[in-house]
């Protein structure tokens, strides 16, 4: 057990000394995304990778657990936090009726519903102005100064989720996903009921992705629809962190969740800040263009990335492993 | 008392009547063979009684309870186990995997659908391929596999369609084994096949249907011998498909 | 009462446009089987065509439809042929991974136009841009009548295409079975292909009609994929007549939640209805027709 986990447990040991180890606020930043994203991934993961319904619409159970937080705080003035507990099952109620409404129905009903729940959710947020303050956004006062709390509550909710999926994949839900993946009809003759069990890997999916909605809003102090309901940026970025690192395996959304936050940052930031200081060491020159096309084509880059990963590497990172293995053997 | 009847089943696809009020009862205990040339609404039948599509009228009775609107899983549920003509192994899954995803209707924990999985392999001979994924499976070894996980939900009563399409004469002897012990366990078998040599070996009664309609139902002997059925058999001009092997 | 028979009309004929968007996308949907999330995308690269052609060759728009076409045919053939075809093929634990395909494709494209054209708003001022005529107290857009005109036009073509045509009688067989419509000789592959094209240089069309009253920049694509799917959804999922009655309810819907409810509802207008029709009438349009 301990030797065949054993570079899980150097991670996991990496992680709990990282913010002591490392006091530069950006990278601690970074490693709070990669923590967030390891969650969204791993309940992207269980709806998609192993229940085998693709999910549009992460962003909005992502953004109703930062809303949650967010209005908590903003129109009641209680604690942001208590959405930390309540963004989670708030997603779950308003995933209901929509698997309700979309899982009896076979073909890309679901996939089509989810894209539609997502925009649904992010123009009410934008329109209902007086609820959500709409296009302003939300600003509410951040508890801590420091990074660091917020960086072991990602942690702890991270290894929450990746244990969630280790009991999961376990236990009678695990076999029931899988075999509802792999043919429904199959799965509903030896007596499993499908649209249920859907449901129930919905709400957990809902569920993870609720609570991190809500420590995001905690740790970034504003959210506006654009940001929390955000195709691309949530949607799209929840599903690359799982067909990068490894449909369909638990430790796929972790390696996920690193490749992506670094390519995300690689192109917003310019290299981590890199180039910008290269530039203003060397002076002028070709960087300041290379510079500003680079931070201009991160979106760019998540999708060439979603088309060669597809392409080249359709399970991912982890699922891959031996391919890339050989293939790195071999020259 | 029969454990299931059919009574005036019927199916129309729009225009067509896939099943045209067809009777049927099957006893506790016995093999019941069902069967008609291609096309005439077999498949259809052991669809409606598991529910993968509703019947357009008529009704089944499972034990002296209507289930002709009771949904897919619950019939499962009940005690109807089936299998498919055209095999749905869990392809991405191991051969045990599968099996234990059926056991798992019926036991509790992780350790009791295990122990129930490989004791229901090794029933119906399986345990070689028991780590094997699914997809890579020969088709007697897909064909077994069907009617393995059916088992392990633990069936009063089992549907199966075709198990024995394209198995060679050492395969099929074996089929024929293992449905016979399934009997012998105490399971009730309805049994469509084309292959006469097996459907005459083993069924107690045979009800066969031709374009959706019942043309008779009898010993294997009354039904081999009755003239509709071999004008229904050799005037699709295919007779010689039929014929024993 | 004036107000109400003139937004019908200008829903109406935006409805027109939509059934031609949709009709592309069911026609993907019913021989693919998938939904083309990159469809507005297509439509948004056509808007940018024609918009390069009347800018540095002063070509009118209408004309351009013959170059617009035949090009997003080309495009989308290639997709199809390079980047989705090849997918069929991969043994992939990913459901839907040719969906996900279309949304990288989709990104690219708008990252694409955004990187030559900027983020900036354009848009295409002809002589018949605001040209409007009356029927009665009804005031009709000329270019949008124009538009609607091409747009069944097109629908016409379409469905003669598709009914009497070897290769329109190819691509049904395909849509319903394409195993069996392979062992009957079809080259499946290279009817998805085609397929495709078709799909793009309709909604090509759309696009290049739409240009002259509409505004133009590299995100526009997105929203008009989502009312392209709520089409197809509405219309039952890959039937060409569906798509039609579809098309024209979203207009339809659309014109009136913007003149009775207010602009910004436009979009949620769409989305509502496809909620309705999920929840009462699961299989579209389809369901009532039967064609
Ligand atoms: N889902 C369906 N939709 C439309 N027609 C169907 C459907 N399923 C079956 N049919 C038609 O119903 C009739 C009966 O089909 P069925 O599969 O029950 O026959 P069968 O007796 O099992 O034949 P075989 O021996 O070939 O398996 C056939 O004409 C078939 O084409
Ligand atoms: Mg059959």
């Amino acid at each position: 057990m301990l030797r065949e986990r054993g570079w899980e447990l150097s991670l996991l040991a990496v992680l709990l000394v990282f913010p002591l180890a490392v006091q530069d606020a950006y990278f601690r930043h970074l490693m709070i995304l990669v923590l967030l994203w390891v969650t969204i991934g791993t309940g992207w993961n269980l709806l998609a990778g192993y229940t085998g319904q693709v999910s549009f619409g992460t962003a909005a159970f992502f953004g109703v657990g930062a809303y949650t937080a967010g209005l908590l705080a903003h129109h009641l003035e209680i604690s942001a936090w208590w959405g930390l507990l309540l963004g989670g099952p708030l997603a779950v109620l308003v995933g209901f009726p929509f698997g309700w409404i979309s899982f009896p129905l076979r073909g890309a009903y679901f996939a089509l519903g989810s894209l539609a729940l997502g925009e649904i959710m992010r123009l009410l947020a934008t329109v209902w102005e007086s609820l959500t303050e709409g296009m302003v956004g939300i600003l509410i006062m951040q508890t801590f100064v420091s990074k660091v709390p917020y960086y072991y509550l990602a942690l702890g909710l991270a290894l929450a989720s990746i244990l969630v999926m280790e009991l999961v994949t376990r236990s009678r839900l695990g076999y029931y996903f899988v075999s509802i993946r792999e043919d429904q009809d199959a799965a509903a003759s030896i007596g499993i009921d499908t649209t249920r069990y859907k449901m129930v890997s919905l709400s957990l999916h809902a569920f993870l992705t609720g609570t991190a909605g809500a420590l995001y809003m905690n740790y970034m102090g504003f959210i506006d629809p654009q940001v929390v309901f955000s195709l691309s940026d949530i949607s799209i970025m929840a599903i690359l962190v799982v067909i990068v690192g490894g449909v369909g395996t638990i430790m796929g959304p972790v390696v996920g969740a690193f490749v992506m936050v670094a390519v995300q940052e690689i192109f917003r930031s310019g290299g981590f800040g890199g180039l910008k200081a290269l530039t203003q060491a060397v002076g002028g020159g070709f960087l300041p263009v290379l510079t500003k096309y680079i931070t201009q084509a991160h979106v760019l880059a998540f999708g060439v990335l979603v088309v060669v990963v597809i392409m080249t590497l359709p399970n991912g990172i982890v699922g891959d492993w031996s391919r890339i293995k050989r293939a790195l053997r071999r020259g | 008392m029969a454990i299931l009847e059919v009574k005036d089943l019927t199916k129309n696809f729009g225009g067509l009547r896939a099943v045209d009020s067809v009777n049927f009862a099957v006893q506790p205990g016995e093999i019941f063979g069902l069967i008609g040339p291609n096309g005439s609404g077999k498949t259809t039948i052991f669809n409606m009684i598991s529910h993968f599509y509703p019947a357009s009228s008529g009704s089944i009775i499972f034990n002296g309870a209507d289930i002709t609107r009771t949904k897919t899983h619950q019939v499962c549920a009940l005690g109807i186990g089936r299998t498919f003509q055209i095999v749905r192994p869990l392809k991405r899954m191991t051969v045990l995997d599968n099996v234990i995803a059926s056991a798992f209707l019926r036991c509790r924990t992780m350790g009791e659908a295990r122990k129930a999985a490989e004791e229901t392999l090794e029933f119906c001979g399986l345990t070689p391929y028991a780590k094997h994924l699914a997809r890579g499976l020969s088709i007697a070894s897909r064909k077994r596999l069907e009617i393995t996980r059916a088992m392990a939900t633990r069936p009063t009563l089992l549907l199966l369609d075709e198990t024995a399409a394209g198995l060679n004469p050492g395969e099929l002897d074996e089929a024929i084994a293992l449905i016979k012990q399934i009997r012998e366990s105490g399971v009730t078998v309805v049994i469509v096949e084309h292959i006469m040599r097996v459907i005459m070996a083993i069924s107690d009664r045979i009800h066969c249907i031709n374009h959706g309609q019942t043309i008779t139902e009898g010993t294997p002997r009354e039904v081999a011998n009755h003239p509709e059925v071999i004008a229904a058999y050799l005037g699709h001009g295919g007779g010689g498909q039929y014929a024993d092997h | 009462m004036d107000v109400l028979l003139q937004t019908l009309v200008a829903g109406l004929l935006k409805g027109g446009l939509y059934a031609l968007i949709g009709i592309g996308m069911t026609l993907i949907m019913g021989v693919m089987g998938i939904i083309n999330l990159a469809h507005g995308q297509m439509m948004m690269v056509a808007m940018y065509l024609t918009f390069v052609l009347f800018t540095f060759l002063g070509l009118d728009p209408y004309f351009s439809l013959l170059l617009t076409m035949p090009a997003l045919f080309l495009l989308g053939a290639a997709v199809q042929r390079w980047a989705l075809n090849p997918l069929l093929k991969v043994e992939s634990l990913l459901p839907q991974n040719q969906v996900l395909m279309t949304v990288g494709i989709g990104m690219v494209l708008t990252e694409v136009m955004r990187f030559i054209f900027s983020s900036n708003y354009q848009s295409l001022k002809t002589g018949y841009s605001d040209a409007t005529f009356f029927l009665g107290q009804i005031s009709f857009s000329v270019p949008l009548t124009i538009a609607f005109l091409v747009a069944c036009l097109f629908t016409s073509l379409m469905f003669w295409f598709l009914l009497k045509t070897d290769l329109g009688r190819s691509i049904r067989a395909v849509a319903q079975d394409a195993e069996a419509a392979q062992l009957m000789g079809v080259n499946a592959e290279r009817i998805r292909t085609i397929t495709m094209g078709l799909g793009a240089a309709l909604v090509a069309a759309a696009g290049t009609l739409l240009l002259p009253v509409y505004y133009l920049f590299p995100d526009i694509g997105k929203p008009f994929t989502t009312k392209a799917f709520i089409i197809t959804i509405l219309g039952g999922l890959g039937s060409t007549v569906g798509a039609i009655l579809g098309g024209v309810t979203l207009g339809l819907a659309e014109a009136l939640g913007s003149t009775f409810l207010g602009m910004q509802y436009e979009d949620l207008v769409g989305l509502v209805i496809f909620i309705l029709v999920l929840l009462f009438l699961p299989g579209g349009f389809k369901r009532l027709t039967k064609v």
